[in-house]
Formats: C-alpha cells, structure tokens, sequence
C-alpha cells in the first residue's frame, strides 16, 4: 500500500465516522457548530498523529500483556499537553468542547488504530494512518455539525445564513445529532458504493 | 367436476383493507375536524390543507423518486397522519410549521423505516413533539379568534391569546396558589371542559365530538377499547390517589382526563395498530405506561402536558412489549 492510499483510506473506505462507527460519543455530543466539530475533530486528529508515530516506534519494547495501559499512558501524554495547550492558546474553543477535550484519552478511535495499525507498521506509515484518519473524523465532524448548525441555528461557521424565527431547534439538541448522523450515513454509503 | 381446494388457514377473510380502515378514522376524526373549523375558522382551514397536501407530496415523492415503488397516497394512512398532525399543533401556528411537520412526520418517521406498517414511532405524534422542541414559542401561542363569526371574517381577524387550563393551573401552582382559587379564578367547569374548550390543540377543542369518534371506531370494530381504558383508567387512578393526597396541589381526575391531549391521544393515537403492541395483554401495559408518565409530566414535569411525550416514549417499548406477551403457542404450556 502506497503512501497516498494510507491517507485516502482513512478519509473514505475506512472512515471513522461513518464506516467504523467508532467515537460516536465526542461526534454525537460536540457537533452543535461547524466550528466546534471542526475544532473537536483536528483536536482528535493532533493526539491520533502523535499517539500512532510513539506506539509504533514502542511497539517492540512493551510486553504483549500491558500493551493496552501502556497505549493509555501514551495517549493520556498527549492528550494532557493538548489539553493545556488550548486551555492557553484557545479559551473560547477549550471553554465549549469542555469534558469532551479530556475524553480523547478514552477515545476509540485513537486507541482503536495503535491496536490495529501502529503496532504493526512504521513510524511514517504510522503517522500517515493518523493523518488520513484524522481527516476523516475532521471532515465528518464538521459536516455534521454544519448540517446541525444550519438547520438549528440557521448559520454556517457562525454566518447567519436562515433567520433565526425559522430555525429548527431540536437539531441542535441531541436527537437532532442522531438523525442528522444516521442520513449522513446513508448519503455516504450511497456515495461511496 | 369441483376442484377440492386445499390451504393453511386462515380460511375466512375480513373484507377491512387498509384503506377501509383509515376511511373510518377519517370518518371518526370528523366531529373533531368540524368543531375545530367551526371555532377557529380561516387558519384551522389552512392548517388542515397545508399538512394534508404536504404529507401526501411527501409521501409521494419519497416514494416515486427515492424508493422507485408504487405511489401509496391513495390508502389514506398519510391522510390520516396529516389530519392528526393538523388537530395537534395549535390553531394559530404558522403555516411553514406545519409544512416542516408533515415532512418530518412522513420523511423522518414513516418512511425512513421503509414506509406503512415499518415504523416504530407514530408519525403525528413524533412530528409534534420534534415541532414543540423546535418551536417552543410558535407552538405554544394558544391564540384564538375573539368569536366565531370573527373566525369567519374576511378582513384581519382579531384574535385573544388564551392559555390552556393545563397551563393555567401549572402557572398558579408555580406561583403558590392553592387549586380551588385557580379554578375559580378562571371559569373552569366540567361542562365546558366537555363541549367547548377553547384554548389549547385545535383537536382538544371538544371533548364530546372526540368521544363520538371513539364511539364509532369501537362500533366499526377498528380499534378494540382495551389501550384507550387502559390509559384512561391509569390516568384516573394515578391522579386520584395525588388528589386524595393533598387536593389543593394536586388536579382531580375528571380535569385531568378531560384537559389537554388525553382524549385525542389515546383514541386516535396510542391505538395507531403500527406503534401498539399487538396483544390484549400488552395493550393494557402500552396504556398503563402512557397514563403514567402523562401524569408524572403534568405533576412533576418542566412541560404543563406530557401525553405526547408518553406516547413516544410507550411506542420505542412496544417490541419490547410485543416479545414479553406473545400469544402461546398452542399445544404448549
């Protein structure tokens, strides 16, 4: 498999959200704006990167029986500088995602490709898994909560586009985040056949 | 020489189809349609027109160009939807909500499980608890004409806002008043709450005509009584023991069964043959389950009225339901 089909396969065939079905959690529950969609799925994507290039150069060194704690601890590293580097650099966005930045550490997604991927190939082709899968959680993460925020809020990236007398409430809510994923998911699948 | 014909049973056919059906709970939904243009006039009309015709061109459509399948408008189950769906929403709501109504109801709810018969939740009942999530103000503008003849009139009519007893009485009680002063306060009686009630869904308008409807469905043999007294005998129970309890915190019985959604809901919704369960038994724990959480809504809740809330919430327990109370199969124990 060469270097561009790693990163495409992440985005399309084998796309977090709407193939695996993994991270619903932080997709369902952070996706009430294009913007904290977006900014949720790049926060995913940075700790998936840096977690899958350390476990795949690790791989070798950790004992079979307490790989998955040491995946953790890995990840939890992570997690914690980004945690800390937006609480510095970007309050506003830290502020709304809330819980949901800590909970990357429990993420499946993350720990689902160093079990599947980054234990068994190199640190490059590890890195490039976490690219493209991060992509793909990015971009569905914020096409859902484009989707969420124009029929809800009746804006796009905060541009008011529809006004607010017509905004349809329930799809900012969380049974809007459930409808709204599972069309995304038919539409997909129809795509991509 | 005659054929002898040999089949598994059944041998003896019912002549009901589906369109039979929903021609009697139109027939049956009648009264209350009548009494509700009679009183609200232009906007009911319009109402009713704009969920009827986008309910059906929804169906279609979806239909004709997504499923590729025969165009089923013509059994009247999304009639009936629409008809339902209009009594639901308040008569002065604006004409768009229903429009985004009856797309829900037939887009979301009845034909994304693959249309009649597939889906899990009633598709008025849904598209009106997502319309009062989504537009808590729209929905909850319990305007009315000042007469019927101002009901009627072409010029811009001039409309009072009234709100329900339900909400009445949970306002009062918010703000400490004991029960008998509310109900003096505001007129209630049991005979108006009977023939007219003005204020609230257009479809709650009149107890009597709803019960007509109830009458001539039993009558017709569409629907048998058992989840409808279920969820009437829970309410009476559930808010007898409450009144008894402490009567100035608490409403009666006969309020609580004639005010709000009760009526309308367990006759032409919680009996809706997809979304009920399929025994006798289960029928009477579906009705319990409804009764129950409309009065721990009214009583507890954060909303003056819960019965569509209920209904949804017994429509996702009906396979559940269904598994537990099967019939036995015979020549088992």
């Amino acid at each position: 498999m060469n270097k561009l089909q790693i990163i495409v396969r992440g985005i399309v065939k084998e796309n977090p959200t709407f193939v695996l079905l993994l991270g619903i959690c932080p997709t369902l529950a952070t996706t009430t704006s294009a913007l904290n969609g977006m900014s949720m799925g790049l926060a995913t994507m940075a700790v998936l990167i840096l977690s899958n290039m350390t476990i795949s150069a690790i791989a070798r060194f950790i004992p079979d029986k307490v790989r998955i704690p040491s995946y953790i601890v890995v990840i939890a590293t992570f997690v914690t500088l980004l945690q800390l580097l937006m609480q510095a650099y970007v309050p506003d966005i830290y502020a709304t995602l809330g819980l949901f930045i800590p909970l990357i550490v429990v993420n499946c997604i993350i720990l689902g490709r160093a079990e599947a991927f980054a234990n068994k190939n190199g640190v490059v082709d590890s890195a490039l898994d976490g690219v493209g899968i991060g992509l793909g959680f990015t971009l569905a993460l914020t096409l859902l909560g484009a989707v969420r925020e124009l029929l809800g809020g009746g804006s796009l990236f905060g541009w008011r586009i529809i006004p607010s007398d017509y905004n349809i409430l329930a799809f900012v809510l969380a049974p809007g985040a459930f409808i709204v994923l599972a069309y995304l998911i038919v539409a997909f699948k129809k795509l991509t056949k | 020489m005659e054929q002898l014909v040999v089949s598994p049973s059944p041998h003896l056919h019912a002549r009901a189809n589906t369109a039979s059906i929903m021609r009697d709970v139109l027939i049956a939904l009648s009264p209350a349609v009548v009494v509700s243009l009679v009183f609200y006039g232009w906007s009911e009309l319009l109402l009713l027109g704009v969920c009827v015709l986008s309910c059906l061109l929804t169906e279609a459509l979806i239909e004709k160009y997504l499923m590729k399948a025969p165009v089923t408008i013509a059994d009247g189950s999304a009639a009936v939807t629409a008809v339902l769906l209009a009594l639901n929403l308040p008569a002065g709501c604006p004409w768009w909500v229903a429009v985004i109504g009856s797309v829900f109801a037939i887009g979301v709810v009845k034909m994304t499980f693959g249309g009649l018969g597939q889906n899990i939740f009633n598709p008025a009942i849904a598209a009106r608890v997502f319309l009062l999530v989504s537009f808590p103000s729209q929905m909850t503008a319990w305007a009315r004409p000042a007469s019927i003849a101002s009901a009627w009139s072409l010029s811009p009519v001039d409309a009072v806002s009234g709100a329900t007893p339900l909400g009445v009485v949970s306002e009062g009680l918010r703000a400490g008043l004991p029960l008998d002063q509310i109900f003096a306060e505001n007129g209630f009686s049991y005979a108006q709450m009977l023939l007219v009630n003005l204020g609230g869904s257009a479809g709650e308008l009149s107890a009597v005509a709803l019960l007509a409807g109830f009458v001539y469905l039993l009558a017709r043999k569409v629907i048998k009584p058992t989840t409808t007294l279920s969820i009437w005998l829970t309410i009476l129970g559930v808010s007898g023991i409450f009144y008894l309890y402490n009567p100035s915190a608490y409403t009666d019985p006969v309020f609580n069964l004639l005010t709000g959604g009760v009526l309308l809901g367990s006759i032409f919704m919680a009996t809706d043959y997809v979304t009920s369960p399929m025994s006798r038994t289960g029928c009477i724990i579906f009705g319990f389950g409804i009764g129950l959480q409309t009065m721990l809504i009214r009583y507890f809740g954060a909303y003056p009225e819960g019965m569509s809330f209920a209904i949804l919430l017994m429509n996702a327990f009906v396979p559940l339901i269904n598994r537990y109370c099967h019939q036995p199969k015979y020549g088992r124990a």
